[in-house]
């Protein structure tokens, strides 16, 4: 009886196995038949992209927005020039179907927020094209379970297991060292965007999910929760911060030598930095895993005492494992060109 | 008598030779795309779908054909059709060569339905239907206003109530796309009003197609009357036209349709401007000529102006982009030129 059973089940399972599929249930609650292997991914929005990169670069079809050429001066030779797709996301999106389909990927990944617009888009390019298409939550805590996913997702579990053990130990690092600084010396942060830097983020807003993660205080979470906002002057000569943190040095600069700006705590102590943004950002855009670099940025630029960062070295060892780019020590200055103190 | 046959003949002729010349250029624009594939063999996957004898053909190029390309064609001659016989409409209506069929605020309407939809992270269905509805509540909310107010001139004030309910419609746009998350709302939305064809599947047209039909019945039907509406109310009513009820169910078409196309194709501008007027050109200010002209001519000009959107570049090209670079300069020349077009 036994036999039988055994000899039902081999027979099951051979029945099973020449099918190239498996089912996989992504962040939407679809289940979505995967192929066995996926050698060729098409990614809907730039945080997939640069998951998709540090993965399997040799996996991804193109871009959704052609990198810069200061950006590829960061990125692998191999992918400096694939093409660009745009993104796909539905009737909000500037992908070409039929360019999607002449790329012929065996996969579409969409990594970031999962709501219903973005379950009824995946299900509609789904249908109308006939690739599965997956969505994976992107948000900052979740990393190292993202990593792991999207790795066996296309194959690739051993540099997903090393790369995700990477970030949890960071964020531990990072969690165990918060656990011990006071709510008082935590900085007050103003984060600029914008020419002006009059553009910033509310309390929950993602563009400053980083932050929050470091534990920093947000000035401007006293103007509410959301997401970005146009503020005045006049509100962050109120919140006084200690620490200015500017998307683009234009704005440092300004900061620095603006008479407007000169009577902020910030500005008087000189604490006014450019956030990283090669070959993805650092601090926010896109909200990907690129941010995890950041925290360790963060970590040495906030909380000096607490935290023992190198972060020239750090910089170089996420150059190498994530992006596979070997840094020369004139490329590590100009990326953190303004981004921390002077020595 | 003699010249009414003429006129009949003359009309009948315009529709069949419209019609062939529209196939043609729906045949040529099958053949145009990202995904090369031979006029051969599009033929033959057409020919193959259409007799249910599909073995042997590419699985891929079947994809390309009837979800792809194939919807977009069509979704494209029933929006240009649709907004040019709208504008038409609506330029015989207020006697104003300078009114499109936003005038009284369906396209703002239906902007502000699909953004708050968008904002609150709906379904795609839920934004097409929400952005129809908008934009029937919008013109329907004129339509009351204009009508509430008595002893003015009855057009004069539907315009200017148009004008302000969609200044506030506006308004309305712009503070929840200041509310929206930057990163995953905000391209949608700005996406979702330059208008694009990407995502049309076969569902969509088909979605549209009753509300376009029901749309064009009372334009169709009440052609002639239409004609004595542009000479002024008050010939009209000496000549035994309802003005109100006539201007009433007009409008409710034209608006129909209008929505309609809003909702699955976004803001799509100038067609419903200029394309009326290229009729008028060709055929003159009779209704009865007008109407079928400007709903092939529409179909054409939106054909082409699609097949452009989805080939000349990498990624997609909004089509409120290119209508209004091509629409554009052709007004001004028409401005310019002061041919007597209109009546």
């Amino acid at each position: 009886m036994s036999r039988l059973l055994a000899l039902t089940i081999a027979f099951l399972f051979a029945l099973i196995a020449p099918s190239f599929a498996r089912p996989f249930t992504d962040a939407g609650g679809r289940t979505v038949e995967i192929p066995d292997h996926v050698t060729r991914v098409l990614t809907a929005g730039p945080p997939a992209s640069v998951l998709v990169y540090v993965l399997a670069p040799d996996k991804l079809t193109g871009w959704v927005r052609e990198p810069s050429a200061q950006e590829k001066e960061f990125l692998m030779p191999a992918v400096r020039d694939l093409p660009t797709f745009g993104r796909l996301t539905g009737q909000g999106g500037t992908a070409n179907m039929e360019a999607v389909l002449a790329a012929k990927p065996d996969l579409i990944v969409d990594v970031g927020t999962v709501n219903a617009t973005y379950i009824s888009l995946a299900d509609k390019v789904q249908a109308q094209t006939g690739i599965p298409y997956v969505l994976i939550d992107g948000s900052f805590a979740k990393t190292p379970e993202t990593l792991r996913q999207v790795g066996d997702l296309l194959g690739v579990s051993a540099r997903a297991g090393e790369l995700a053990t990477y970030a949890e130990t960071g964020l531990k690092t990072l969690n165990d060292g918060l656990a011990k600084i006071p709510a008082a010396d935590r900085p007050k942060v103003y984060y600029g965007r914008g020419p002006e830097g009059l553009e910033t983020g509310l309390a929950g807003s993602i563009n400053l999910e980083i932050l929050e993660a470091v534990g920093a205080a947000n000035v401007a979470a006293a103007a509410g929760k959301g997401g970005l906002t146009n503020v005045s002057l006049e509100q962050v000569l109120g919140w006084n911060p200690d620490i200015i943190l500017a998307a683009s040095p234009k704005f440092a600069a300004t900061a620095k030598s603006d008479a407007g700006w000169a009577n902020i705590a910030a500005v008087k102590a000189g604490k006014v930095y450019t956030t990283p943004s090669l070959p993805f950002g650092w601090f926010d855009s896109p909200p990907g895993i690129n941010r995890l670099l950041g925290v360790s940025w963060l970590e040495a630029l906030l909380y000096p005492k607490a935290f023992n960062v190198d972060l020239k070295s750090d910089t170089k060892s996420f150059f190498k494992l994530f992006y596979q780019v070997d840094l020369s020590d004139a490329q590590l200055d100009s990326l953190l060109k303004g981004a921390t103190p002077k020595p | 008598m003699q010249d009414e046959t003429k006129n009949e003949n003359g009309i009948f002729r315009l529709i069949v030779l419209g019609t062939i010349g529209l196939i043609v250029l729906a045949l040529l624009s099958m053949a145009i795309g990202k995904y090369a594939l031979s006029p051969a063999s599009v033929l033959n996957v057409l020919i193959s779908g259409l007799t249910g004898n599909t073995d042997g053909v590419d699985p891929i190029q079947q994809t390309v054909i009837w979800n792809v390309r194939l919807p977009r064609v069509l979704a494209g001659i029933l929006i240009g059709a649709a907004l040019a016989s709208a504008g038409a409409t609506y330029q015989g209506l207020f006697r104003n060569p300078l009114v499109s069929p936003d005038i009284l605020g369906v396209s703002a309407g239906a902007s502000l339905g699909a953004v708050l939809a968008i904002f609150f992270d709906q379904p795609v269905v839920i934004i097409q239907i929400s952005s129809f509805c908008g934009g029937l509540l919008a013109v329907g909310a004129v339509y009351a206003v204009g009508t509430a107010i008595r002893d003015r001139d009855p057009v004069l004030t539907l315009v200017l109530a148009g004008v302000a309910i969609g200044a506030v419609v506006g308004a309305g746009i712009s503070l929840i796309k200041i509310l929206a998350d930057p990163y995953n709302q905000l391209p949608a939305m700005t996406y979702w009003l330059l208008g694009s064809l990407t995502a049309v599947t076969r569902a969509d047209v088909l979605s549209i197609l009753p509300a376009t039909l029901i749309g064009l019945l009372p334009l169709i039907l009440l052609r002639w009357r239409m004609n004595v509406m542009t000479l002024g109310d008050e010939e009209a009513q000496t000549l035994g036209v309802d003005t109100r009820i006539t201007r009433a169910a007009l409008i409710s078409g034209a608006t129909l349709i209008t929505a309609a196309s809003v909702s699955i194709a976004g803001i799509v501008g100038w067609i419903g401007l200029v394309i009326p007027h290229i009729a008028r050109l060709l055929v003159g200010p009779d209704f009865r000529k007008l109407l079928p002209a400007s709903i092939l001519l529409g179909g054409a000009y939106m054909l082409v102006v699609d097949t452009l959107a989805r080939s000349i570049a990498a990624i997609e090209i909004p089509l409120g982009i290119l209508t209004a670079v091509v629409g554009a300069p052709f007004f001004l020349w028409l401005l310019a030129s002061g041919r007597r077009g209109w009546s």
